[in-house]
């Protein structure tokens, strides 16, 4: 009897969040997902009844190039964020718990400045005059005619930037729960440092980097403010694209569809993960019963 | 003979914590050696120092002739059982056996063979496609012995391999651990703060306090002939007494006045003289209870008391007996159906006896060590009619 009204206490607290993300968030994607197979209004709205015109005009020239970008841009900073992140995490877990405090404010510090100050900031450090720059022509690493600002490089570095605490925190906090004595289990057994990181630590985390790989992935698809100010005309993303066709073409089910084609580039494969994941599940519950 | 596995003058402090001072051990080719003592004694420490997991301030580790003081744990021939298992829990059972075979980079051949050959010994052939989520406490236990044992190391490091384990399984273990180490004859040094299991499975044991080794012995030594009350207390239950040197009888034995008990006869079992200062221990179970006086004999000693508390313990009886102005704490066995005993009971007036070699007589005695012994606390009536 107890039993039964925590439970339903349990569900009670969570409705309110439930229904938050099913109003704000199931909701409008349906919605988004509609309007792609809507006619474009004359006056920028939404026309009258059905087609798959939107849809039709997704086969642009111009569109594999940026979608091609998109990915690869993505990826590497993904890639880029979860190498970085990993030894920093693994050394952060090993540090004394007051020192580890401090380190993790230092992380989270960047989120006290505005985004787009930041992003500002880089444009001002990779401008043609700005000082890191120099800096790079002056030690030598840089060539004076080179172009740091408006191209994919830029776009990179500071999605790189921006990410890597979003990468950081999730990894640690796998780290932090790891068990350090199976390091030295493995290095007991004659396992080299390394080895015992690749074979023993990576595995031991692998939820924490899965995390990360989600939180840094799936806003790096749909970056549209970085490309925006750090990008030139010859660097734009899917993001960009969208912000486009609804800002400047006012073709909302134009840019619907390009959402829906985004929105699924995330869904589908993190569905297939979940379900190959659950039928695995399922296949060591059978096993045990045998 | 030379030493097999030597430390000599292990120091060890951690800032201003003495974790470890001037540890000297010698252990033989075979033997089960046990570092016995409370949490925080340094024996931890020394076993993470042979094991190449924590360099010494000073001293040296010596492996068959060979200084291995600054080799890394992945290079020594030591290989460690950890207090949590620490099997890796991604892999399983057989793989975590395997890892250490695969790093010395043998054949699919060899770690095959080597694999099962040790699924064999720890009797766990039907659990190899297990991960350790999925097997008990006690199979982890063996799992990880398994694992260490594989590389055939010269040393095996058990630290605290039981502590996570319950008792009747614990014991169940301690056996088993026994047959292995008959099995594969591999030097095991063996980490623990339980007294049990550390005289039931070492040929030696060293007793450590405060960063010190207090005394090395097999364990009937340590039992019987404890040289420090640290050592005494630690191990088992006894009594302290402390007296002078009254007169001293022969070669052999002496009479002594301890102080608030009595005149006694003890055994010498150091060179004293009149009038010396000396502590000695006696065993709970060393005492018999009478309730007639015995008739004296030489080397028998008999002190009126009166029984003060009893717990019955099934197979014994533990009392605390008044003598003089000492609680003496007795333990006595029961060799008949007790039924049919007219058993001593609360306040009966008793003699308490023993043999004069059945003391110790302590090269150091420290008072707070009297702490660690089993005598309740006196109820004092006066106090709680004066708070009244």
């Amino acid at each position: 009897m107890k039993q039964k009204s925590k439970s339903y206490i349990e569900w009670l607290l969570t409705l309110p969040s439930f229904g938050w993300l099913a109003f704000f968030f199931i909701v409008p994607t349906i919605i988004v997902f509609a309007i792609a197979f809507k006619p474009a209004g004359v006056n920028g709205g939404i026309g009258e009844g059905w087609t798959l015109e939107s849809i039709r005009n997704l086969i642009q020239p111009s569109y594999p190039e940026i979608i091609f970008r998109t990915l690869w841009i993505s990826l590497v900073t993904t890639a880029a964020c979860m190498f970085l992140s990993t030894p920093v995490a693994y050394w952060l877990a090993l540090q004394p718990a007051k020192r580890r405090q401090w380190l993790t404010l230092l992380i989270i510090l960047p989120f006290w400045t505005n985004f787009l100050i930041r992003i500002f900031a880089w444009k001002t450090l990779l401008h043609a005059e700005g000082w890191l720059k120099h800096l790079l022509v002056a030690v030598g690493l840089v060539h004076p005619d080179t172009i740091l600002l408006y191209n994919s490089g830029a776009i990179l570095v500071v999605l790189i930037y921006t990410y890597l605490p979003f990468a950081i925190l999730p990894i640690y906090a796998a780290a932090e729960k790891f068990d350090f004595s199976l390091m030295d289990a493995a290095l007991d057994l004659g396992s080299s440092r390394l080895r015992a990181f690749v074979q023993v630590f990576i595995p031991g985390i692998k939820m924490g980097l899965f995390t990360a790989l989600m939180v840094v992935l799936i806003p790096a698809l749909g970056s549209y403010a970085i490309p925006d100010i750090v990008g030139g005309a010859s660097s734009e993303m899917i993001g960009n694209k969208i912000a486009q066709r609804t800002f400047v073409d006012r073709n909302l089910p134009h840019a619907s569809a390009l959402s829906a084609c985004l929105a699924l580039a995330v869904l589908l494969p993190m569905i297939i993960s979940i379900l190959t994941k659950d039928s695995r599940l399922m296949k060591k519950g059978g096993g045990k019963k045998v | 003979m030379e030493h097999f596995i030597e430390l000599r003058d292990i120091c060890k402090s951690y800032g201003e914590q003495i974790a470890v001072s001037n540890a000297n051990l010698q252990l033989k080719k075979g033997e089960v050696f046990s570092l016995l003592g409370p949490s925080g004694c340094g024996k931890t420490t020394l076993l993470r120092i042979l094991g190449g997991f924590q360099y010494p301030d000073s001293g040296r580790v010596i492996v068959n002739g060979q200084d291995i003081t600054n080799l890394p744990a992945n290079k020594r021939p030591i290989n460690t059982v950890f207090q949590n298992y620490a099997l890796f829990p991604n892999m399983t059972v057989w793989d975590n056996i395997a890892f250490g075979l695969r790093v010395a980079k043998k054949t699919k051949k060899e770690v095959g063979l080597e694999v099962e050959r040790m699924l064999e010994l720890i009797d766990m052939q039907a659990h190899a496609r297990k991960k350790p989520s999925e097997i008990s406490g006690g199979q982890k236990q063996r799992v990880a012995i398994a694992r260490a044992l594989v590389n055939k190391p010269q040393l095996l490091l058990l630290d605290e391999p039981l502590a996570a384990l319950d008792l009747k399984l614990r014991q169940r273990m301690l056996v088993e651990l026994d047959n292995i180490h008959d099995e594969v004859g591999i030097t095991f040094l063996y980490v623990t703060h339980d007294q049990g299991e550390a005289m039931s499975l070492s040929d030696r044991i060293a007793v450590m306090d405060n960063g010190r080794i207090e005394q090395i012995g097999s364990p009937v030594e340590i039992y019987e002939a404890p040289k420090s009350s640290f050592v005494a207390a630690f191990i088992g239950d006894t009594n302290f007494m402390s007296g002078q040197v009254s007169e001293i009888i022969d070669k052999e034995y002496c009479r002594l006045d301890l102080e608030d008990f009595g005149e006694v006869i003890a055994w010498k079992d150091k060179p004293i003289q009149k009038g010396e200062h000396v502590d000695i221990t006696i065993r709970p179970e060393k005492f018999r209870l009478l309730r007639q006086k015995p008739k004296p004999t030489e080397k028998q000693n008999a002190l009126p008391g009166v029984v003060e508390d009893i717990i019955y313990l099934g197979a014994q009886t533990k009392y605390w007996v008044r003598v003089g102005d000492i609680r003496v704490s007795v333990q006595q066995q029961h060799g008949r159906f007790m039924l049919d005993e007219n058993p001593i009971t609360w306040d009966e007036k008793v003699w308490v006896c023993w043999h004069a070699n059945d003391g110790y007589m302590l090269q150091r005695f420290a008072e707070e060590d009297a702490n660690m012994l089993s005598i309740p606390p006196e109820e004092d009536n006066t106090e709680d009619e004066a708070e009244v």
